[in-house]
């Protein structure tokens, strides 16, 4: 039975890394990730969890700790927002080529500057290629059971990469909502032990972990990164089929909201999507044939997928929560466009770049997204694609 | 109580205006309701003017933005009234609950011939009678529960004084004045 309760997003993941128990969590506090680590540090004094907890001195070191405790053999995990996740990157990189599967929790934030401690996804953006697996994430439901899921995928043979679950900072991280959390016993089961078939700390196989890897070998290296980043999809669809089988919650690579008979509808992730599903009922209620594809699995990509999913449709919003600043439209416009486009399959759409910042997005700017879409379906014309949703316009 | 009902409250940081829809939240929660409870953060300080949201439900929640058009609202600090537009997008069918000792006349001039139920309580009295101290939230969380018919008084009471346990652990002696709080301003929070 799954147990009621009410969490916030931040508690959810910090409920999920205690039922887990990694061997080493090494993290730096940075808001709004700040009270993952902040809980996590109280089971580990409690004696609720046997962790190793680090308490690093800047998020360089949280991943750089991480690294080293995956590469020894041992479970690792880290959560944070924005810079933190900036001040990572270079280690971020280093911890998918050694096919190290680390957990992370990000909590989404504006990357400065300047600066700003809201939601946005800049942060998640800017590391889309890095080789991590990422999995996007509603509400504190989806952040507590994606994380449950995250070890199994990361650690599976054939995928071996490290994991990101991302979640909006405070419009979940720190808002209170009803959740089912799943018994202590039963998530030890599911996740499983941690048994990598190589690493440091094995005196029966010396290896090393990292070498210089120069033109003889490092394109195959990364082809092999390539290749695991694919394989990737169908191991998550496995393990989803394993948790619902657990918990009784369904999870595919993206949520299917209302669109088997829609004709317009708006692709998103995280908080905005839940929004969405509000305005989609409304609209509903009005006969207005509105949908949804909220995005769960952003990295590998669902390109074949999505491109099936949204080809009957006869307009559709793309919904980007971090300004590319690229005069090309936002990561999530481009991969589906790009995806649509090789599968030869054309449907309208256009991109709204929102919620920069933490700009709240009401649920009338959802509304208006649906009533541009009807615009697009009558008059066959989309006029500018790159648009902006929530913007202040210039006052005189 | 609505299927769904919203809640906005205007505090001052530093009185407990998150603590008090997180509570609400709880106490929501635990008599079977789905629940939101969230503060808007920005640069807050000790005494800068705060919001805090609830959202309660008999289904579950999708929608994930603030609150425009509230249901009720709950004013902490009736110093906030002149400054902060606290009616703003206020259902006239809803409530305005105000922790204030002003005339009738002082709140409707104030308030901007705010059409909805306008309701009072003294919290700086209920807390300084059972608290000692000024503490607005306890009683300002009471007058909420009441105007908004959210639960009865006595699974309001129950409920509580599980979570004062919970929230007290440390100080388990200001657990009774807490009580006391709730139960006085349930009897206090008055129609205007």
């Amino acid at each position: 039975m799954s147990i009621r309760e009410r969490l916030s997003g931040n508690e959810a993941v910090a409920t999920a890394m205690k039922q887990i128990n990694p061997d080493v969590v090494a993290a730096f506090p940075i808001t709004p990730s700040t009270e993952i680590p902040q809980y996590f540090s109280t089971f580990v004094a409690n004696g609720s969890v046997d962790t190793e907890f680090v308490a690093v001195e800047s998020e360089h070191s949280a991943m750089s700790a991480c690294i080293g405790a995956e590469a020894a053999g041992a479970r690792a995990m880290t959560a944070t927002s924005a810079n933190g996740l900036s001040l990572m990157w270079e280690m971020i990189y280093i911890a998918s080529s050694l096919r190290l599967p680390i957990v992370l929790s990000l909590v989404n934030r504006a990357v400065s500057g300047p600066l700003n401690i809201h939601c946005d996804h800049s942060d998640a953006m800017g590391v889309r290629d890095s080789g991590w697996i990422m999995l996007f994430s509603e509400n504190n439901q989806e952040a507590y059971d994606n994380l449950l899921m995250a070890n199994r995928i990361a650690e599976h043979k054939d995928v071996l990469l490290p994991i990101m679950v991302c979640q909006d900072g405070f419009i979940t991280s720190h808002s209170i909502e009803n959740i089912e959390l799943e018994e202590d016993e039963k998530v030890k089961e599911f996740v499983g032990t941690y048994k990598p078939n190589h690493y440091l700390l094995n005196k029966e196989e010396p290896i090393a972990i990292g070498p210089l890897d120069l033109q003889s070998y490092l394109f195959e290296h990364k082809a092999a990164q390539a290749q695991a980043m694919r394989n990737a999809k169908n191991v998550i669809l496995e393990v989803s089929k394993d948790f619902e089988k657990m918990a009784g919650r369904k999870y595919g690579l993206f949520e299917e909201y209302k669109l088997e008979d829609a004709e317009i509808a708006i692709v998103c992730m995280n908080s905005t999507a839940g929004t969405t599903k509000f305005v989609v009922d409304k609209l509903r209620e009005n006969g207005i044939k509105a949908g949804l594809l909220k995005i769960r699995v952003f990295r590998p990509f669902p390109t074949i997928e999505i491109a099936n999913a949204l080809s009957k449709l006869k307009a559709v919003a793309i919904l980007d929560r971090a300004d590319p600043l690229n005069n090309a439209g936002g990561a999530l416009f481009e991969d589906i466009t790009s995806a649509m486009y090789t599968q030869n399959i054309h449907v309208p759409m256009v991109n709204y770049i929102y919620g920069i910042g933490g700009r709240d997005t009401k649920s009338t700017d959802i509304e208006s997204v649906y009533s541009d879409l009807q615009k697009i379906v009558e008059t066959g014309n989309i006029d500018n694609p790159y648009r902006y949703l929530g913007l202040r316009k210039e006052e005189n | 109580m609505n299927d769904l009902i919203e809640i906005r409250w205007h505090g001052r940081g530093g009185q407990g205006a998150k603590t008090a829809s997180l509570l609400l939240a709880d106490a929501a929660f635990n008599t079977g309701n789905y629940i939101q409870g969230f503060p808007e953060y920005g640069p807050e300080r000790m005494g800068a003017p705060i919001t805090a949201y609830n959202r309660i439900s008999k289904k579950p929640i999708t929608i994930h933005t603030n609150i425009y058009e509230p249901d009720y609202v709950v004013v902490v600090d009736d110093t906030l009234l002149e400054s902060v537009d606290v009616t703003a997008g206020l259902k006239t069918t809803g409530a305005i609950v105000i922790n204030t000792t002003k005339s009738a006349d002082y709140l409707k001039t104030v308030l901007k011939g705010y059409s909805g139920n306008i309701y009072t309580i003294d919290a700086r009295k209920v807390s300084m009678e059972t608290l000692g101290k000024y503490f607005p939230n306890t009683p300002m969380l009471a007058a909420i529960v009441k105007v908004a018919n959210i639960m009865s008084d006595e699974e309001l009471l129950n409920d509580m004084k599980g979570s004062f346990k919970h929230k007290f652990a440390k100080k388990p002696e200001v657990i009774e004045g807490n009580m006391k709080a709730l139960e006085l301003a349930l009897k206090e929070v008055k129609k205007v």
